[in-house]
């Protein structure tokens, strides 16, 4: 375990003391080409804790979320797993080493099978809990349909496969990134439903969500993303609406409350938030 | 019954044809590459063939075995070097990289080895023949060539669909980051796509320079063309298409060197830019993939 996490809000209840998260990001900086899509992201995840990234779109959530997959290379900062620095590592050796990632718009493999889909999933699996048994226990519509093509499922069905080809890999730490896209309410609302499960299983979640409600239902800590910055932290109980909104379109607020200055940015990021379109640019 | 002779023969050739393309059809399908020193690469096997033959003394139908597994395990190697290098920039400067490759191929082969025409010698098998009726004559080694060809499709398609790594090969081909995230080294598993497309193609090019003569131009001049041609007529990523174009074009050619021996590969062609227009797809391939 490291001992050494210095992060933005280490003073925060719910993150306080707990050196040694399982999940580190250190002052992670990273480009799409010229433009900078993350600025200077710290976060701490401890096992068994469900942390939610929000922001509007464009604020930089997925480009985190795929680079702690491994998916972007960052320009500097670090990922650590467990005190073990993976920035290094390729996708599918951040899979075997448990960082496992549910991408955004499910991306299944539309020629292959329900069955070949989770299959695939197993091929750099840690041992664990979750087999291709467990997840047809998890979905049990999904045994019977299990040689139907991935393309031939309906939007929630598929994100189902998704979450499944992730679960069989056995995750330390799970990366959802917005699940909820193009899904009914009632599906969205069943398959966050299932976290409580997931959780159980030993398994820690990393979520993006557009979905503020959602996302503030579901984690137990809730972390804002404005371009590229994160503009508050904290646990969704101890956050106001008029704050969540303020960090969200960085609209200067009354300046109380939770949001946070990055500490190695020279200036506090809600001023240069203010002074800019609350859209923001599509990084 | 000359143009019933004609038919015969063209599926017979047209069996050659899809050994030829199906390692062009999966390289395609993977990685979205046309690999332009195919059809160098099947001489270059027909050439370490007859090598094989004068140092291992072996007899030239057997050489195979040897050839083949030597040009999987290169295709792994260069697959892993020179093409990943490549497609680690873009798929254009891929294509690129194999398009100087056919270019070293063809004029090493020219330096070292002359351009002079060979051909592997199995003796009277190479006109044994059978006869139905008085008018068709089916060569032996023909009919061998096809039945290697179908029993190398059905292998292939028994791989792709059955096995771990047939899997992971369709996987990377639907969503190559889909797949890293699920684990997968695509890097490792185009190299074994490329192992499958070398080893397959230097079949071709053995079987064919047992079939007719060969020189170092061919592999462009006419292999690489024909595969082109046979992975298009059949559709793109369609292992049953490949034997369906292979065998459409070899009859095509067949009709057209019965009406006049220069018209051969013109009949070819025109089947070929036919299929382009009016069926662009391929004629095996119902509609365009559903989108996920």
């Amino acid at each position: 375990m490291s001992g050494s996490a210095v992060t933005g809000y280490a003073d925060q209840p719910g993150a306080a003391g707990l050196a040694g998260a399982l999940l580190e990001v250190r002052d992670l900086n990273v480009h799409h080409g010229q433009l900078q899509a993350v600025h200077g992201v710290s976060l701490d995840v401890p096992a068994g804790t469900v942390h939610a990234m929000i922001g509007a779109n464009g604020a930089g959530k997925s480009t985190l979320l795929r680079t702690i997959a491994g998916l972007h290379r960052p320009t500097s900062g670090s990922v650590l797993l467990d005190g073990t620095d993976v920035t290094g590592l390729r996708p599918e050796q951040r899979v075997a080493a448990g960082i496992v990632m549910v991408p955004e718009g499910r991306r299944l493999f539309p020629s292959l099978t329900v069955e070949e889909n989770l299959l695939v999933g197993r091929t750099s699996a840690r041992p664990g809990p979750w087999t291709i048994e467990a997840v047809y226990d998890l979905f049990d519509w999904m045994r019977d349909r299990r040689g139907q093509h991935a393309a031939q499922l309906s939007g929630g069905e598929q994100q189902a496969v998704a979450i499944g080809r992730a679960l069989v890999a056995n995750p330390r730490v799970l990366l959802l990134d917005e699940l909820s896209l193009g899904l009914a309410p009632v599906v969205v609302r069943r398959i966050y439903g299932l976290l409580p499960q997931l959780l159980a299983s030993g398994v820690t979640v990393l979520l993006v969500e557009q979905d503020v409600s959602q996302a503030l239902g579901v984690a137990s800590m809730v972390h804002c993303l404005l371009e590229g910055r994160i503009t508050l932290a904290g646990q969704p109980a101890e956050l106001t609406p008029a704050q969540i909104e303020s960090a969200y379109f960085g609209v200067v607020g009354n300046g109380r409350g939770k949001r946070l200055g990055n500490d190695q940015a020279p200036t506090p990021p809600e001023q240069q938030a203010g002074s800019s379109e609350s859209s923001g640019a599509e990084p | 019954m000359t143009w019933v002779n004609a038919v015969i023969q063209g599926i017979l050739i047209g069996g050659l044809y899809a050994l030829f393309a199906c390692g062009l059809s999966l390289l395609f399908g993977v990685m979205n590459v046309i690999n332009l020193a195919h059809g160098d690469l099947a001489v270059v096997a027909a050439y370490v063939a007859l090598g094989v033959v004068a140092i291992t003394h072996v007899p030239a139908v057997w050489a195979f075995l040897i050839v083949v597994p030597i040009f999987a395990v290169l295709g792994y190697v260069i697959q892993r070097t020179l093409f990943q290098a490549a497609l680690h920039r873009s798929v254009l400067t891929t294509m690129l990289v194999t398009f100087g490759l056919s270019v070293v191929i063809e004029n090493g082969l020219q330096q070292f080895l002359s351009a002079n025409s060979h051909s592997i010698g199995i003796g009277s098998l190479v006109s044994d023949s059978f006869s139905i009726g008085s008018q068709i004559t089916i060569a032996y080694l023909n009919l061998a060539i096809l039945v290697v060809a179908v029993i190398v499709l059905l292998g292939l398609q028994y791989f792709l669909s059955s096995t771990t790594n047939g899997r992971l090969i369709r996987a990377v081909a639907d969503d190559r980051e889909a797949a890293q995230i699920s684990g997968i080294n695509y890097r490792h598993v185009f190299g074994i796509a490329a192992a499958i497309a070398f080893g397959t193609v230097a079949l071709a090019g053995i079987a064919f320079g047992m079939f007719t003569q060969f020189d170092p131009t061919i592999g462009t001049d006419q292999l690489l063309l024909f595969a082109f041609e046979a992975v298009v007529i059949g559709g793109l990523g369609s292992l049953w298409g490949t034997l369906a174009g292979g065998i459409l074009l070899g009859i095509a050619q067949e009709i057209g060197a019965n009406i006049a021996t220069a018209d051969q590969v013109l009949a070819g062609q025109l089947l070929f830019l036919l299929i382009l227009v009016v069926r662009p797809q391929g004629i095996t391939i119902r509609r365009e993939p559903r989108p996920i």
